[in-house]
């Protein structure tokens, strides 16, 4: 059989559509008038210029890696959940009722009962899109697309009812109590630094939002990998969404299969929340997500659904976020020309996979041909 | 609730309502050809953003809807290239398609009129003005039917009854022509179509390039006749509770009609709960009136009430087979 190697799929191929992404962004900032390439630099600066903004890309990145993981999961079964956004808000209810209504004597003990608290809301979320699915056909895109609405509405309901504290005129949740305050970089690295550096000098991720969840989530890439290539479940999960028919017949409840990739996409979307709400809001906000559920999907379009292409895209796009907010503060280019690059990476990696396919794997037969006569 | 307030009421339905109808039949067109929208919501900001741009700066609400319908069949001839002749995934374009317009339209307004993320004001002729229907002002003194006709129907601008007559103009040509016929079949049937020695493609892109238009006409709607200029994500969601409304109604013109007249009328209630606290007496929460479309929706999808059922061919490129 004449096929393209690996290594083009996976790598070539990702990189083309990047860089006519990138190459379609540069004619956007040209055509307002900037300067693409001083843009470039000013993004990259910003991203990785100095540890506390490194700092900023990891904590986005850990937002990413949970919402690409996600989506990743969802995909290997064939199911395209774009209900993160939702499941994300939902989780972080969990995180908020976990951290206001539990004494917990120490910050360890909070992470763990948060994440469970943020995984089991959201997983709870994404069941019922993957019940309707499973059981009466509805289609999942439409339901988790709705859920993300109803769930916008429930955040907004509990933020300005139920979970506001007496007397606060803003949309939020009480503070978290002390002892659920997660480390973050700066008392985390910041000693082993002064032990290097001295004691006067300056400090690393100062006032940086990265927190011990980014390791969360790091060790989230090793289990979702662990599960999806070196479990039963895993294979029946990736059988199921390369053939429905053949992996019925091989005894495969499509039921179980649609119903335990949800519960896992939907608590791994849950989880997001834990780095948003309990590692830097330290409560929960109005709008929190910010549309890392969305991102999620471009996050695992880029990373072909591999953790390990999960990290660097999320990698990327944590930088890109930072970057960008870094580009609106130093140039009249706003913010929002990150959701356009955005955009252009999920039409290009996603949509628009054939247009760079289709013509690289004509080269590549014309090679093999070539070779063999 | 008096009879003043009530026609108040369901006069800004109607004013909501509008951009759901053209952005649902939209969808119709689409999703009946076999085409999956989730990009309604883009196309709708795009053209709300381009409209709003070009007709603050050619005084001319007609040329700024034009420029609005223009972008909106680009962003939709993109969706069809990326669908129909890249075969890609079409729920994974319509997302691309939503971030492009929610990013470009300020990236450029920002640009264009450094005001941050709108348009200016629009005023006198960049705008739709109200239109009185003939008689209305005699009518109005006649009871009931007079409000009903003078302050209801009459005084909306010629956008809201453009959409009002699409509906049965959908229901015609879907279901009387060669056209629609055939563009029904492609959605059910690709191969039979294509068998009869009809394009396929041809069909589908023009069902494609119609959402646009009628996408476009939404979008400039929101910023040239609701609201007097362009701000930022102002479609906030609409086009998903059109498609809310297109499942609702089952993919039918008529039933189309009927449920955005319902949602709009749920979006006006949401904007007056001092109202439904003094009918019912007990306090309705917002946040679900806001969420009960989509929570409506979710029921119908699940089959609870009569069961919505696509298009058969809908979200599958169609693969010639060699």
């Amino acid at each position: 059989m004449e096929k393209m190697p690996k290594w083009a799929d996976v790598i070539l191929i990702p990189m083309i559509s990047l860089i006519l992404a990138a190459i379609i962004s540069a004619f956007v900032i040209m055509a307002i008038g900037e300067n693409p390439l001083i843009a470039l630099q000013k993004m990259v600066d910003g991203a990785f210029g100095n540890t506390q903004n490194i700092g900023y890309t990891l904590y986005y990145t850990t937002n990413f890696i949970f919402t690409g993981l996600a989506v990743s999961v969802a995909f290997h079964a064939r199911m395209f959940n774009i209900g993160g956004e939702g499941q994300a808000l939902v989780g972080g209810l969990g995180v908020a009722i976990v951290c206001l209504y539990i004494p917990w004597p120490h910050w360890s003990l909070a992470l763990l009962g948060a994440s469970l608290g943020a995984a089991m809301f959201g997983a709870m979320w994404a069941a019922i899109p993957a019940y309707l699915q499973a059981r009466r056909g509805s289609h999942i895109v439409i339901t988790t697309i709705m859920f993300n609405f109803i769930a916008a509405s429930l955040l907004n309901y509990m933020l300005v009812g139920p979970l506001k504290p007496l007397g606060s005129m803003e949309p939020a949740s009480a503070p978290f109590p002390e002892a659920t305050h997660l480390p973050n970089f700066q008392e985390m690295f910041n000693p082993i630094w002064q032990i290097f550096a001295g004691e006067e000098a300056k400090a690393i991720f100062l006032r940086s939002p990265a927190n011990i969840t980014f390791f969360l989530a790091v060790i989230a890439c090793f289990v979702v990998w662990a599960l999806i290539w070196r479990t039963r479940l895993g294979y029946q999960l990736r059988s199921y969404g390369l053939s429905e028919t053949a992996a019925k017949y091989a005894g495969i409840s499509p039921f179980k299969i649609i119903m335990i990739a949800m519960l896992i996409s939907g608590g791994l979307s849950g989880l997001m929340a834990v780095n948003q709400a309990q590692g830097d809001a330290e409560r929960l906000v109005l709008n929190a997500v910010e549309g890392a559920g969305f991102i999620g999907i471009a996050v695992a379009l880029m990373g072909r659904s591999h953790p390990f292409g999960v990290f660097l895209a999320a990698l990327l796009f944590g930088a890109l976020y930072q970057g960008g907010a870094e580009l609106a503060f130093w140039t009249s280019i706003p913010r929002e020309m990150i959701v356009v690059i955005q955009a252009l990476v999920i039409l290009f990696t996603g949509a628009l996979d054939n247009m760079v396919r289709m013509p690289l794997e004509r080269l590549f037969i014309a090679k093999n041909r070539k070779q063999e006569g | 609730m008096d009879i003043d307030t009530l026609i108040q009421v369901l006069d800004s339905s109607l004013r909501f309502a509008t951009p759901l109808l053209l952005a649902c039949l939209a969808g119709l067109y689409s999703e009946r050809a076999g085409i999956f929208d989730i990009g309604l919501e883009g196309k709708m900001l795009a053209a709300a953003f381009l409209s709003a741009a070009v007709a603050y700066t050619s005084g001319s609400a007609w040329v700024g809807l034009l420029a609005g319908v223009g972008v909106a069949m680009g962003l939709a001839l993109l969706h069809g290239v990326a669908s129909i002749t890249f075969r890609g995934n079409q729920l994974i374009s319509g997302v691309a398609i939503n971030f492009l317009a929610a990013g470009l339209s300020v990236v450029v307004a920002q640009s264009w009129f450094a005001q941050g993320s709108r348009t200016p004001q629009l005023a006198g002729a960049a705008r739709f003005e109200n239109l009185n229907l003939p008689f209305a002002e005699q009518l109005a003194d006649v009871p009931l039917l007079g409000p009903l006709y003078s302050d209801l129907l009459s005084g909306h601008t010629i956008i809201v009854y453009l959409a009002l007559l699409a509906v049965p103009a959908t229901w015609w040509l879907l279901f009387r022509t060669r056209f629609g016929l055939r563009l029904r079949a492609v959605g059910e049937n690709p191969a039979a179509v294509d068998t009869a020695g009809i394009s396929v493609i041809r069909l589908r892109f023009s069902a494609v390039l119609i959402c646009g238009i009628l996408c476009g006409i939404a979008g400039a709607y929101l910023s040239t006749s609701l609201q007097a200029g362009f701000t930022k994500d102002m479609t906030a969601g609409r086009g998903f509770i059109a498609l809310a409304a297109l499942i609702f109604a089952k993919w039918r013109p008529w039933h189309a009609l009927y449920t955005c007249l319902l949602f709009g009328f749920l979006q006006a209630l949401a904007l007056r709960p001092d109202l439904i606290e003094n009918t019912l007496g007990f306090k309705v929460q917002v946040q679900l009136l806001d969420a009960l479309p989509y929570i409506l929706t979710v029921i119908i999808l699940a089959g609870f009430v009569g069961k919505a059922i696509p298009p058969r061919a809908g979200g599958e490129p169609y693969v010639k087979e060699r």
